[in-house]
């Protein structure tokens, strides 16, 4: 575990105790057992209890966790074949966000992915996994292609937010997500996204206008950075903490305003723990989906896509109630 | 202190200039619109932030508040833009009782729209409806810059989308007039989905052959330029409005980048080509109106207008 957070020091320190009586137990010859199988019953108590539990902030840590699988670790696990596609054909290819045509579970899929670097050399290629302009363009044609083809669209989620330079100002960043939106919205093919790691903003929804919007269990999805919203609120960008409470964008939070659809489960600790098993959860449950939405018919799954946006909001007319009562 | 006094005149009444054919380039000698108040706040007066030059308040709310000496376009509200855009009696005012919630339990919410309340004399952060400008009827929505920076919650996203899906049922265009910083963050990801509720609409209007002119004013950033202010078929500027999807101080604070001077102005953005037209806001009214009238249905190719 190269990287711990310090919510699981209490786990790591008594996984360091364990191994320090099988130790001694060795050395001395003294039998030990007993108390080591009980020190373990502990120690996964406390990890169900640890990570059964984590507050908002714990879970922006573990959904930015340096090691967290990205959408090219998750590619190969996913797809039998995966064809990347490169350019906006306008300006430039921006490697922050990958296209292409992939084979998931023997149907042929478009698929467009938000992605970070590991490490600071492929962090900066791929800027972070802030995508400029020219990333959501090359998506709208990658998925332009879809429509064209019938293809179902698989999109995969995951960045601190759209790229907030004066290149991508020139370039009309607004702009360019708008377009996302509206294009997305407009398809008559499935359309799944998948929110893997971070939900960063405009520059997240962009690619989030899905059928079905499924979320990694530890990943978050958020109208403002924690910190930025935290030095809005009480200009002290260290009370990040109290602001990723306040934002309610876990999955779990979403999953019950009704914007996520489903949970993927990760295993204990978050995904970087076992790629093959987060893969396989993903897997399952967007085949899942997919096998679902292929029953509807284009003209369905546009309208349905529509429909669930038009439901996100929550207001009150409370005028017309009273004046209708007003009138009884 | 100014926008009060502003504010409290809630209609202004326009003599409809006469329908006047005039190339753009001679625009700028156009008299201004008379505008007849129906309360004058007199004896007051205000300092240009542009030129310094110090204007007394009749005067510039005659000139729509646009610098009599600079033509810097002072910031109005909803209202007031209403007021000088429409034909006089013409306007409907659609979901005005529209109320926010606070589904987030967001810390001091509630009492935020309270006060935006009481400042903009609006229950939410975007005015709209059906009137008519230069009699060529239209769907209008104008954000309030005065309610919480014109941000865009729950009910800003839906009424705009109400009067779009309006708009198709009525086969009118649509103009939105933005003035936002962004969505709104005390409702969370509902703003952010409004964003993409707003743009899907549109993506409707669009399908059903409505012209949709989308009019930028001072400042529009954040998730309403990443939606409906982006989208437009035609797409104008206020002068100088500042216009982005990141906001200046933003950039330089996260990027430790200097912006050059004049970027992310209206003019800035026209010269990257994202703008259209630049038009002040004296000019605004004829310029719509001359726009709309070549996309009436029925408008054919060759046929007099």
């Amino acid at each position: 575990m190269a990287h711990l957070f310090d919510f699981e020091k209490p786990i790591v320190e008594m996984i360091q105790k364990i191994s320090d009586l099988q130790k001694f137990s060795e050395e001395k010859g003294i039998d030990l057992s007993q108390q080591i199988a009980t020190l373990e019953k502990k120690v996964a108590s406390l990890k169900t209890e640890i990570y059964g539990s984590l507050e908002p902030w714990q879970k922006v840590q573990i959904a930015r966790h340096p090691e967290r699988p990205n959408f090219y670790d998750y590619a190969p696990l996913l797809f039998e074949d995966f064809i990347e596609l490169k350019g906006d054909r306008l300006f430039a290819d921006d490697r922050s966000v990958a296209g292409g045509i992939a084979l998931f579970h023997g149907t042929v899929v478009t698929v467009i992915a938000q992605v970070k670097g590991k490490g600071t050399k492929e962090n900066i290629k791929r800027n972070f996994g802030m995508p400029h302009p020219e990333g959501y363009r090359k998506a709208v044609r990658l998925m332009d292609q879809a429509e064209k083809f019938g293809r179902p669209i698989l999109t995969f989620i995951d960045t601190p937010g759209a790229a907030c330079d004066l290149a991508a100002e020139e370039r009309g960043q607004g702009e360019a997500i708008a377009r996302c939106l509206q294009a997305m919205a407009g398809y008559h093919v499935p359309v799944i996204s998948t929110v893997i790691g971070e939900g960063g903003s405009g520059g997240a929804l962009a690619l989030g206008v899905g059928n079905v919007i499924l979320m990694l269990e530890n990943s978050f999805y958020s109208v403002i950075a924690p910190e930025s919203c935290a030095s809005i609120l009480w200009k002290d960008t260290t009370k990040a903490k109290e602001a990723a409470a306040a934002l309610k964008f876990t999955a779990q939070d979403l999953l019950r305003l009704g914007v996520a659809d489903e949970i993927v489960r990760e295993p204990q600790g978050g995904a970087h723990n076992n790629l093959h098993q987060t893969a396989e959860e993903l897997s399952q449950v967007i085949a899942k989906y997919l096998v679902r939405l292929r029953e509807e018919t284009p003209e369905a799954l546009r309208e349905k896509r529509y429909q669930k946006l038009r439901a996100i909001g929550v207001f009150e007319e409370a005028a017309t109630i009273n004046l209708e009562k007003g009138l009884d | 202190m100014f926008k009060d006094i502003f504010r409290k005149t809630k209609y202004v009444t326009i003599q409809a200039a006469p329908i006047q054919k005039r190339s753009p380039s001679e625009d700028g000698q156009q008299k201004p619109l008379i505008i007849k108040k129906k309360e004058l706040p007199d004896g007051l007066w205000v300092k240009c932030p542009k030129c310094g030059e110090v204007l007394f308040t009749k005067n510039l709310d005659e000139n729509a508040r646009v610098c009599t000496a600079c033509e810097y376009h002072f910031r109005i509200t909803a209202r007031a833009r209403l007021g000088l855009l429409v034909d006089e009696n013409s306007f409907e005012e659609w979901d005005a009782e529209m109320l926010t919630q606070d589904p987030m339990e967001f810390p001091g919410y509630p009492d935020k729209l309270v006060v935006a309340q009481e400042k903009s004399g609006l229950l939410e952060g975007v005015l709209t409806g059906q009137a008519k400008i230069e009699g060529v009827p239209v769907v209008l929505a104008f954000n309030e810059g005065n309610f919480m920076m014109g941000s865009m919650g729950s009910v800003v996203g839906e009424k705009i989308v109400r009067a779009i899906e309006r708009a198709i049922e009525l086969r009118l265009p649509v103009v939105i007039f933005s003035t936002s910083g962004g969505a709104r963050m005390q409702e969370g990801i509902l703003s952010l989905y409004q964003m993409a509720k707003t743009s899907a609409a549109l993506g409707r209007l669009a399908e059903h052959h409505l012209l949709y002119i989308s009019v930028l004013t001072d400042p529009t950033f954040g998730g309403v330029t990443a939606s409906y202010a982006s989208l437009g078929d035609i797409q104008i500027a206020e002068p100088n409005a500042l216009i982005g999807f990141t906001g200046p101080r933003v950039i330089k604070q996260t990027m430790k980048q200097e912006l050059p001077k004049g970027a992310q102005t209206a003019e800035f953005n026209q010269e990257h080509g994202l703008i259209d037209l630049i038009v002040g806001r004296v000019q605004m009214r004829s310029a719509l109106a001359r726009l709309l009238r070549y996309h009436q249905e029925g408008a054919k190719y060759g046929a007099s207008v």
